[in-house]
């Protein structure tokens, strides 16, 4: 199946690699001004005030006025820190978020990568953002960004867990770690989501409430592996400055500030993908095409994202001991059984 | 067991109660004032409530409510009123407080430095008269900072120098007969003296 229109379009040579990879950095970066003006005006609405009001019509060009304020910065390397190190970590974060809207399908006809382990891939490369936060914290020779980048580590490494048991049970349910084609099984009316324990006999009613609480538990998960609010103990403003970032400023800072939206949205994308059918229609052949599914597949997203940023201006931030206590006493177990139940599900289709 | 799935359900259930809250807040009426482009009108009485009722602004006082009492200079914790009173000379024709009292003290200079106040609001409190009060004037910045030294006496400074004289003047009178009085009973007025 050809999978990229840009390759039929400009063939297969550099062009068309370069094509490919920049796509998605502009949709990042796009994407990533509304998702900074989306957090500034739901947090405000949500507290009844106005949010920011002066830059352009309604304070509408407000997040390019921070990107320009964030590029202004002057640059600061403290003294005492590895800078070598120091220096990388923000490079890192962002290339370990950017590297997985490789295999993120937009459309059936545009995956940046077609790989058939996409799914594994995401949940690797998702991992990789904990090195960068380390080094970042630990290279800064900072107590707050120490403390910062260890809470992160024991947090990601906590939720991976519950995580994995969710990406597993949707690859046990679909069968195959391809995106595109765990999309398409879920091809059909929305009842064929996997959140409804994907398309098969009406037996699967009877497992609504595993399907919907893996959907759950991964939503929580994802909150947590992104470190946003109420998981952002590794940032916590209150405690630790700003955690691992404590040291960092202008255009670097602005680097992991790019890798949490960009985090954002990949763990929007997936849960789209895992649970509501990705890029597909919800009613069946209505309104279905590859233009179309690119349609589909943002307003999924955006409104993941939405709901982050809407549980973000909701809920206080967790104790580390709350942290650890949701993460291993409450979702794994219930991520257990989640999975077996999905397991038994997948078997009988 | 039963407590551990509780406590599960709680936490899922304050959180949905919580999200609740903020979306109803999503789509309700703002709060904001657009101040500088939005003025409220502070004579108009539709406008005068976008400023909150109790709010604490500008200070004034009710020259002829304040019975110099000195309440609010005590109570002031950041010493920025400052009363200097006279007793009333027996005699003088005083006016009624507008509350209705009876006044015993000119005020003859009040002074409150808005330079300094910080609207902790307790000179209102303590006013037995209301007549010190916070108003919803928000604007009145100066170029100079003596210009924020309110002035709230009666009297110019040469008319609280006549009533000053004048109470002088009395004291001095009855000095004057006290001495007379002690010329013909010297004895008791030593002692008192001397206590
Ligand atoms: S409001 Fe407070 S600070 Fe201001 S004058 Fe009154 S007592 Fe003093
Ligand atoms: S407390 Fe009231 S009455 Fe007393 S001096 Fe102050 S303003 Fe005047």
């Amino acid at each position: 199946m050809e999978t990229n229109f840009i390759y039929s379009l400009l063939g297969n040579n550099l062009l068309g690699y370069l094509a490919v990879c920049i796509l998605p950095l502009v949709f990042l970066i796009v994407y990533a001004l509304v998702a900074i003006l989306g957090e500034l005006k739901i947090g405000a609405f949500m507290q009844d005030r106005l949010g920011p009001m002066r830059t352009g019509p309604w304070g509408t060009i407000q997040p390019i006025a921070e990107v320009v304020k964030l590029l202004q910065k002057e640059n600061i390397t403290p003294d005492a820190a590895s800078k070598f190190l120091f220096n990388l970590a923000p490079f890192i974060i962002f290339t370990a978020a950017f590297a997985a809207f490789a295999v993120i399908p937009f459309s059936p006809k545009f995956v940046p990568s077609g790989i058939n382990l996409g799914l594994f891939y995401i949940f690797a490369i998702g991992s990789f953002a904990v090195i960068g936060i380390f080094m970042g914290g630990w290279a800064s020779n900072n107590k707050y960004s120490l403390l910062g980048a260890v809470r992160s580590v024991a947090q990601i490494i906590s939720y991976e867990i519950p995580a994995g048991m969710a990406i597993l049970s949707i690859a046990a349910l679909a069968g195959t770690l391809d995106m595109n084609e765990i999309i398409t099984k879920q091809s059909g009316w929305f009842t064929n989501w996997y959140i409804f324990g994907g398309s098969g006999s009406a037996l699967r009613i009877l497992f609504l409430p595993f399907t919907f609480g893996i959907f759950v538990i991964y939503l929580i998960a994802s909150l947590a592996e992104t470190n946003r609010t109420p998981f952002d103990i590794p940032e916590g403003e209150s405690e630790i400055v700003a955690g691992y970032h404590t040291e960092y400023s202008g255009m670097k800072f602005a680097m992991f500030f790019f890798a949490e939206y960009a985090n954002m949205f990949v763990v929007s994308a997936l849960l789209t993908i895992m649970f509501f059918g990705g890029w597909n229609s919800p009613f069946g052949d209505f309104m279905s095409g590859p233009i179309w599914a690119v349609v589909w597949f943002l307003g999924k997203s955006m409104s993941f994202i939405f709901l982050q940023i809407w549980l973000r201006w909701t809920l206080p931030r967790l104790r580390v001991d709350q942290l650890m206590y949701t993460g291993w006493k409450v979702l794994l177990p219930i991520s257990f059984v989640c999975f077996f139940a999905i397991a038994l599900l997948a078997m009988l289709k | 067991m039963g407590n551990y799935f509780r406590n599960i359900w709680l936490g899922v259930w304050t959180v949905l109660v919580g999200m609740r809250i903020t979306i109803n807040h999503l789509v309700m009426r703002k709060v904001t004032n657009q101040y500088p482009d939005r003025y409220p009108d502070l004579k108009s009485l539709e406008e005068a409530k976008l400023v909150p009722t109790n709010s604490r602004n500008r200070l004034f006082v009710d020259k002829e409510d304040c019975n110099g009492c000195k309440g609010c200079e005590r109570d002031c914790p950041v010493n920025c009123i400052s009363v200097e009173t006279t007793r009333v000379t027996p005699g003088d024709t005083v006016p009624l407080l507008r509350s209705g009292g009876k006044r015993n003290l000119w005020v003859t200079n009040f002074t409150i430095d808005m330079a300094k106040c910080c609207f902790c609001s307790l000179c209102t409190q303590a006013c037995p008269t209301s007549a010190i009060v916070h108003t919803s004037e928000f604007e009145y910045s100066e170029y100079n900072r003596n210009d924020l030294v309110y002035q709230f006496s009666p009297f110019s400074p040469e008319e609280a120098q006549v009533k000053k004289d004048m109470f002088a003047n009395y004291q001095a009178e009855q000095a004057a007969k006290k001495a007379a009085a002690a010329a013909v009973a010297p004895a008791p007025a030593a002692t008192q003296e001397n206590v």
